[in-house]
């Protein structure tokens, strides 16, 4: 089971799901409403490091976390 | 790397990372402090940060500063800081001048752009993403 958390200002509580694969993960989350809106500005990390491959193994336990546009200072 | 729940104590943590350094041999010590503007009514800003993925960014600079002889300090706040106080301190230490000036720059506008960190305005009690004013981190986009 991997689970997805959504960081700062997106207000969906954590999901999991089964996905051996961050493309999985990209499918399913386009069909959820309340996510697919952010998903073309947010960044992603898996066990809080980032990451820009999508064809990224993931194994059970995996935690997937989803960085919206950033502010600070 | 420091997280305070609230506004920074400026003054407290300048003076004990000066106190830090005392005797490192540094020659520049560059000072950054990031202040609430009042500014479209907030009466506060408000952040939240990603705790694990900041530690990594910020220790990805300690070893570029390493590298160059520097070293570098920040401090955060979390939560509410209401305006007229400070959310954010940096910091560099090196040898000589010219390090510091140019790092200060670069981690400060690093910063901005790829530590997890979300703004929000407060403004009659209420917590407002400041999405006009956030950015994409490198590599956004990857599952759209």
């Amino acid at each position: 089971m991997i689970k997805i958390e959504f960081l700062g200002p997106i207000s969906v509580e954590p999901i999991e799901m089964e996905a051996t694969s961050l493309q999985e993960v990209a499918n399913r989350l386009q069909e959820i409403e309340a996510v697919s809106g952010w998903l073309d500005k947010c960044a992603v990390a898996v066990n809080d490091e980032m990451t820009n491959d999508l064809t990224k193994i993931l194994k059970s336990g995996d935690r997937v976390s989803i960085l919206p546009p950033v502010c600070g200072g | 790397m420091e997280l305070y729940q609230g506004s920074l104590d400026v003054k407290a943590i300048f003076g004990r990372w000066l106190d830090e350094e005392s005797e490192s041999n540094y020659g520049a010590y560059i000072p950054f402090v990031g202040t609430i503007r009042a500014e479209d009514n907030i009466e506060a800003l408000s952040f939240d940060i990603y705790e694990p993925v900041l530690q990594t960014w910020f220790n990805s600079w300690v070893k570029k500063a390493e590298s160059k002889g520097a070293k570098v300090k920040m401090a955060h706040a979390i939560g509410d800081v209401p305006v007229h106080t400070s959310s954010y301190l940096s910091a560099v230490f090196s040898p000589k001048r010219r390090v510091a000036l140019e790092l200060i720059d670069e981690f400060v506008e690093d910063f901005k752009a790829n530590a997890p960190i979300w703004k929000y305005d407060v403004i009659d009690g209420n917590r407002i993403y400041a999405e006009d004013r956030s950015t994409p981190m490198e590599g956004s986009g990857l599952l759209s």
